[in-house]
């Protein structure tokens, strides 16, 4: 066993726990936040992003010992005061989301995505979802909800 | 995936000192391929060594006309670099188009040439660009630094350090990417360096090969036409549920003309 203390949407924990103890397993099975989901065992699906530092990262595809020191922003973390985050509020409104299983992934991705770049187009929102994988709305209103949400957040 | 003892040295030295005494140690980077492989159980390491506290390891510096990247170095901190941008535009373009974002966050090229898998992308750019692979016991020339499946010059307990990447007259790189997995079925990396033309191909082999005839008759005349008809046969080659050898041949031949294009 090992302890590893991390910064989890703004509260500090830490926990004993087995080495092969992956991030997502961390999240979901230790601090019983849900909202990460595990959509493949390939790393492909993305249904498991959430953001180290700063940067979206896989969670299925990182040890909780890897994330040992650092803060961790989940969906869970990113509602302020009860207010939907521009990009949660903009997939509600755009019908971004059909069984919401992707969608997790799918807000954290985006949310990096314009931190990277404020106002992409639609072929630089669909090249950086490349990791992200939806198997029910065929993506036209996600695109859609993060064109949306730029806007909003860009004032 | 089994259970492991894990371990995040903060030098060099104490990586290697682990490594070499652990029972079946195994080093991790990004883990990106590692930890996929260790889900699976297709893999049971004793000891888990992360690079990540050993700070000389990351980031990339200009030296001595080179580009030098260090092993843990994230795919997107080098598609990223102004330094890459400006002297290797290429390097930055294979970079950028390695998995998606979330990959390229965490995937690093150290793990990714010592993964040594027949379809990685960097591998075309350190036989391509003719590169360095600096380890923790020596140098080891780019072009024998792959030596087939999976498998490289590097010894049980050695680690890759930096790969030094000399500055091309010009350099391009184009892909024909997997749609699921965005691994290349084959790439092809074209320069004009200072020790002649070099033309790489990664995917279509067992490990990451030059292209002699295309790379004698782009020296003879660096132009689209000098390999406008020229074409790789399929022998040798890789073929799987993705592509036979037939079509990976007619690939290399593709991808080295839009490479040359994009190299200008
Ligand atoms: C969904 C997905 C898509 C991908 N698409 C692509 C793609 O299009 N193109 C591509 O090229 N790759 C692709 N990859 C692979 C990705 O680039 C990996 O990150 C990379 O191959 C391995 O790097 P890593 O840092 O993750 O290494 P790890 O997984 O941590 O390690 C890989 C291996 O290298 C060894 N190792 C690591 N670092 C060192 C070192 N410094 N010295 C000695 N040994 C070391 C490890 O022990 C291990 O055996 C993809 C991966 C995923 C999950
Ligand atoms: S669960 Fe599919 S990529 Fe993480
Ligand atoms: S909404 Fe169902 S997988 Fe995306």
């Amino acid at each position: 066993m090992l302890t590893v203390s991390m910064t989890v949407n703004g509260k500090q924990v830490s926990k004993e726990v087995e080495p092969r103890t992956l991030l997502v397993q961390f999240l979901r099975e230790h601090l019983s936040l849900t909202g990460t989901h595990v959509g493949c065992d390939t790393s492909q699906c993305g249904a498991c992003v959430v953001h180290v530092d700063g940067t979206s990262v896989k969670s299925c595809t990182m040890l909780a010992a890897q994330a040992d020191g650092a803060t961790v922003t989940t969906i869970e973390g990113l509602a302020q005061d009860g207010e939907l985050h521009p990009m949660q509020a903009a997939f509600k409104e755009h019908h971004g989301l059909q069984c919401g299983f992707c969608t997790p992934g799918m807000v954290m991705s985006a949310v990096d995505l314009l931190k990277h770049n404020p106002d992409p187009s639609d072929r630089e929102i669909r090249e950086w979802l490349q990791g992200n994988i939806c198997r029910c709305t065929g993506y036209h209103n996600i695109v859609k909800a993060i064109q949306a949400a730029a806007q909003s957040m860009r004032g | 995936m089994y259970d492991f003892t894990y371990h995040r040295p903060s030098s060099l030295e104490e990586a290697a000192k682990l490594l070499a005494g652990a029972e079946d140690g195994k080093i991790l980077a990004g883990g990106h391929t590692l930890l996929p492989t260790l889900k699976q159980r297709l893999a049971q390491p004793s000891d888990l060594i992360d690079l990540s506290g050993i700070k000389e390891l990351k980031g990339i510096s200009e030296a001595g006309g080179a580009v030098v990247v260090g092993a843990m170095t994230p795919h997107g901190d080098v598609a990223d670099s102004s330094v890459v941008k400006a002297r290797i535009p290429a390097l930055a373009h294979l970079a950028s188009d390695i998995g998606d974002a979330q990959v390229r966050h965490r995937g690093t090229i150290g793990g990714s040439i010592a993964n040594a898998d027949p379809a990685a992308d960097y591998p075309a750019a350190v036989v391509g660009l003719g590169a360095t692979v600096k380890t923790n016991k020596r140098e080891i020339a780019g072009g024998d630094f792959f030596k087939g499946l999976f498998e490289t010059a590097l010894d049980e307990n050695e680690l890759v350090v930096s790969v030094s990447f000399p500055v091309p007259e010009k350099a391009g790189y184009a892909k024909f990417a997997n749609p699921a997995s965005r691994y290349p079925i084959v790439g092809v990396m074209v320069a004009k360096t200072a020790g002649g033309v070099r033309v790489a191909v990664t995917g279509a082999g067992a490990s990451a090969f030059r292209w002699t005839e295309a790379e004698q008759a782009l020296s003879a005349n660096w132009s689209a036409d000098a390999i406008k008809n020229l074409t790789h046969g399929p022998d040798g080659l890789n073929s799987d549920i993705h592509a036979s050898a037939e079509y990976r041949a007619h690939l290399i031949g593709v991808m080295a003309r839009r490479a040359l294009a994009a190299a200008g």
